[in-house]
């Protein structure tokens, strides 16, 4: 029988209190939201927190709404209904793709995207969709706010710029118009972790129906070493690019160069490098696909 | 820490151990042993049940957390004496054999009609992806909830109401 070691438990009822909470263990405590990448940690002893504080009651954090020229995501929206929202379906598609993909659907009942940020696993799927979209993390502290590019939230496996007494509060997505964008995944089973994976989005110029030009483009990769999900070569070569099947394999090339992923029971390096390369390909493929209006 | 958890409709105020799971407090204090236990990962779904009309994998949620929430497990799924068109669709299509993943396909099957009374066979499938068969036989399972679909629009109809003894109602291509 899998159970944690002992520890105390605290309900916070506002964001106030979980600050609150927060500065009063200090370094031994862990929020738990969905508790599904926690509670397994903690049966295997490979985290063992002093206190747990558990924000679920924060419902305050549960919501997807577009806010000025953003998308808004609460930290506490569970998988499913980041899934389901025709709301981020409609502007970025990618997450729809990645969430469709994240564990199942009974996990993904309870699951958090917030947690699934601040868990910071190097094969979790939100952290380079959000990366390739260009996502802007607000964190709130005793002090107040503050905010952090996605691709800086990231410190190195299982760590980031969250600190002990901070909450992720919400993340933020720029819309912008023209774009589109997806997320390819190989996992080993269905509701695996990826052995690889990638994220495109990708902003084109152009007539309706030529194959356009690269505006902008925004590439993330999960499992496989990048340095904060971010495949920022690979977008430096295809910006203002024509948008062709060759180059979006050079870029996919180039992102598989400059990743660094470990050789493990999913597979060794060579395989993962080309899989990087082959994912990106294939989401640049259909992010541009679906910023042509092509596919849905 | 003193919790109380509505369970099938009953409150229950108990005093467990911070580090309890779920699945633990319904089985071992509570006698409620219809939801089973099996990997401890959050892989099999065997011990799925419903926390606030959500189906949850019990083992993965602690007691504390369910503290004044409401949950359902396959003792709350029958009508008094009459089974849930699930239930009844499981003995009619054979949906179970060991009968060990059963409860926690049954409550995922159940929410699933709540939301989509008329689920396609990949429907289906999908919403019970995170749920192993250990006999392999979902060919049958899904064809249970189907048939219980079929039940529901057939009584919701007011049309003849199926005999839970008849034979399988064949699964739409």
């Amino acid at each position: 029988m899998q159970v944690p070691a002992h520890f105390e438990y605290e309900r916070a009822s506002s964001v106030e209190h979980a600050l609150d909470l927060m500065g009063r263990w200090g370094d031994g405590a862990r929020l738990v939201a969905g508790g599904h990448s926690l509670l397994p940690m903690m049966k295997l002893r490979l985290a063992r927190p002093e206190a747990l504080i558990d924000i679920n009651d924060l419902t305050e954090l549960d919501y997807i709404m577009v806010d000025g020229e953003e998308l808004a995501i609460g930290a506490m929206t569970r998988h499913r209904d980041l899934l389901r929202s025709a709301l981020v379906a409609e502007h970025y598609p990618i997450f729809r793709d990645a969430e469709r993909v994240i564990a199942d659907p009974i996990v993904r009942n309870r699951g958090t995207v917030g947690g699934s940020l601040c868990q910071a696993d190097p094969s979790e799927d939100l952290s380079a969709a959000f990366a390739a979209v260009d996502a802007t993390a607000v964190i709130r502290g005793s002090g107040g706010t503050r905010t952090v590019a996605v691709r800086e939230f990231h410190t190195g496996p299982y760590e980031t710029v969250v600190g002990p007494a901070e909450l992720l509060m919400e993340i933020r997505v720029p819309l912008r118009p023209g774009g589109g964008s997806a997320y390819e995944k190989v996992e080993r089973r269905v509701g695996d972790w990826a052995v690889a994976a990638a994220g495109a989005a990708l902003w084109l110029d152009g007539d309706p129906g030529s194959t356009g030009t690269v505006r902008d483009v925004g590439i993330g990769l999960t499992a496989v070493g990048a340095a904060h999900f971010h495949a920022a070569e690979a977008e430096d070569f295809l910006r203002g690019k024509a948008a062709t099947e060759e180059n979006f394999a050079e870029a996919g090339r180039i992102a598989g160069a400059h990743c660094e992923p470990s050789a493990d029971q999913r597979g060794p390096v060579d395989y993962k490098r080309h899989l990087a390369g082959e994912l990106t390909a294939r989401a640049l493929r259909r992010a541009a696909a679906r910023a042509r209006g092509s596919e849905a | 820490m003193r919790i109380t958890v509505n369970v099938n409709g009953q409150d229950y105020e108990q005093e467990v151990s911070n580090r309890t799971l779920l699945v633990h407090f319904l089985r071992d204090d509570l006698g409620l042993t219809g939801t089973h236990w099996g990997c401890d990962t959050s892989n099999c779904g065997v011990c799925t049940v419903w926390l606030d009309e959500v189906p949850v994998k019990s083992c993965t949620v602690l007691a504390v957390m369910a503290d004044g929430h409401r949950v359902r497990t396959v003792e709350g799924l029958a009508n008094g004496a009459e089974l849930d068109p699930v239930q009844q669709g499981f003995v009619a299509c054979h949906g179970l054999q060991c009968g060990f993943c059963t409860p926690g396909m049954m409550m995922t099957a159940r929410a699933l009609l709540n939301e989509n009374p008329d689920p396609s066979e990949a429907e289906i499938r999908e919403a019970i992806s995170g749920q192993l068969c250990r006999c392999t036989g979902y060919e049958n399972i899904v064809r249970s909830v189907r048939w219980a679909a079929q039940f529901e629009a057939a009584a919701a109809q007011g049309s003849a109401r199926a005999d839970a003894n008849a034979d399988p109602v064949e699964v739409a291509q």
